[in-house]
């Protein structure tokens, strides 16, 4: 691991200012960060430990509805707080379905959003990666492709973001609340990441300096409480990161699908939303017919960027696997195995 | 630059100076503090060998800056037992064979100190196993570290019980 200075920011402002420095990297609970770190594939000149900030550890209710989640809130802490886990079944699902227990109580909602694509392309130093190097060249092409995008990728970079907990979040419309040097800022998370197109070293819209503050969860999202999922199919039964996941979520109303809501995961460099499948579904009754045309939608544009082609399929045949279960209703406990598209969680109400 | 912080270590509060903020907790554990008890593994958190509790919760320590901290009340495998008493956990995995080699078991062990902690497992196996997940075990021990936990989680819960 390189050297590097330690500041220990008091405020957001100090944070900001000591952060605006060229190779400064903020410090949360550093569980990605240090993993780099110690690789050698991003070495930072400067840490600004934020973990001390006072405030950014809470999960508000907010009065016109809708939630405000720190920064610094803990995975585990978000999923196991009733009240949010009861409004945002899915996302509380996608959460306990990543990582593992220790570091689910370790790592933060900020830090969550900032991590970066598990390509092991991008974390060996002997591979060539224009995430790393811009304009080395990507290795990543004509390799090993699992874990690799299908969906908006570019000839420069195929990799894709990691995250599960980002999946139904971008589905639900939440909202990243940023603060820079001239103030906050306000920016949907589906416009958070960036494509690779040309410059795949540039993986956010985030300016030099600028922290994510919270993240709000706007008043409609809590309607799709009572049939919203999580779905992800991973190489191992826990502790995995994801080939291709899926967020479903759906407002019934009398027997028709009233508004839904559909967003994908492991198949592009941000959290993938679905909106031309969720056109497909509004108004249409639930069932396999519209949930095939909605899966078939989604993937319209999709096109494999290696030996994935596979993905493809898997991931038409999980969004109808998705909506299929979130359709049957949002099980009323937390599944054993959250996430798992094999257990049949609308058994669990018998 | 010196780095001076204070650390509650398994009930005993050290005032610790580092020269480097690129120590971790584990490191700083086994090489400044020497408990050893703790192993590290992977260094990179895939296998849980070196996880302790830290405020009452398992993390990975190869994955956390000792520097950030500051003022943590970190418990470790040295810290479990009551003098020649071992915890619950310890007891149950010798009585499960919840081990052969044992590089992994100082992890495991806190682990499941966590786990039942959390809460979350109840008497199911299934929820055990995927609570357990953070933990590597290369000499396959799970179906005895699954029969440990479940019993010294029944045992914590019936001796709560009777303190109550």
């Amino acid at each position: 691991m390189n050297r590097f200075d330690y500041v220990r920011a008091g405020s957001v402002a100090e944070a900001v200012a000591a952060a605006a420095e060229p190779g400064a990297a903020y410090l949360a609970a550093g569980t990605n960060l240090l993993d780099l770190m110690k690789g050698g594939i991003t070495r930072p000149t400067r840490l600004v430990d934020v973990t001390h900030l006072p405030g950014l550890d809470r999960i508000e209710a907010l009065p016109g509805g809708g939630h405000r989640v720190g920064a610094l809130v803990r995975n585990s802490d978000l999923a196991y707080d009733a009240e949010f886990a009861r409004a945002y079944p899915a996302v509380a699902e996608a959460l306990l379905s990543g990582a593992s227990a220790q570091l689910r109580n370790a790592a933060t909602l900020a830090g969550n959003l900032m991590q970066r694509t598990r390509c092991p392309y991008f974390y060996d130093p002997a591979s060539a990666c224009n995430k790393r190097d811009p304009g080395a060249g990507c290795d990543a092409r004509g390799g090993e492709t699992r874990l690799h995008a299908v969906l908006g990728w570019s000839e420069r970079c195929i990799a894709t973001h990691p995250s599960d907990l980002c999946v139904p979040l971008v589905a639900l419309d939440a909202v990243v609340e940023i603060a820079g040097k001239a103030g906050t800022r306000e920016v949907a998370l589906e416009a958070f990441h960036r494509l690779p197109g040309d410059a795949p070293e540039r993986e956010t819209v985030l300016e030099p300096g600028e922290m994510i503050v919270s993240l709000r969860l706007p008043q409609d999202a809590a309607a799709f409480a009572g049939h919203s999922r999580y779905l992800k199919i991973r190489d191992r039964t826990s502790y995995a990161f994801a080939v291709v996941s899926a967020s479903a979520a759906l407002r019934l109303e009398g027997g028709r699908i009233g508004a839904a809501r559909l967003a994908l995961g492991g198949v592009a460099l941000k959290p993938w939303r679905a909106r031309a499948a969720e056109a497909v579904l509004a108004g249409a009754e639930p069932g396999e017919a519209s949930f095939r045309a909605a899966a078939d939608a989604a993937l319209a544009e999709a096109r494999p960027s290696g030996d994935n082609a596979f993905k493809i399929e898997l991931a038409r045949r999980l969004i109808v696997r998705t909506l299929t279960l979130a359709a049957a209703g949002t099980p009323e406990r937390m599944l054993a195995l959250p996430a798992s598209a094999f257990a049949d969680g609308s058994a669990l109400h018998a | 630059m010196s780095f001076s912080l204070t650390l509650t270590v398994n009930g005993e509060t050290r005032a610790i100076d580092l020269d480097d903020p690129r120590v971790t907790i584990l490191d700083l554990l086994r090489e400044r503090l020497h408990l050893t008890g703790s192993k590290k593994g992977c260094d990179r958190g895939q296998c849980g060998a070196c996880t302790v509790l830290v405020n009452g919760r398992r993390v990975n320590s190869c994955l956390a800056l000792a520097v950030s901290l500051d003022g943590a009340d970190v418990l470790t495998i040295e810290g479990l037992a009551r003098g020649d008493a071992l915890h619950p956990v310890q007891a149950a995995f010798i009585d499960h064979d919840g081990f052969q080699c044992g590089f992994c078991t100082p992890g495991q062990i806190m682990s499941a100190v966590g786990l039942i902690r959390e809460g979350q497992a109840g008497d199911d196996p299934e929820r055990v196993r995927e609570g357990m997940s953070g933990n590597l075990c290369r000499c396959g021990a799970y179906i005895g570290i699954t029969q440990a936990v479940l019993e010294a989680q029944a045992r914590l819960a019936s001796e709560q019980g009777e303190a109550a």
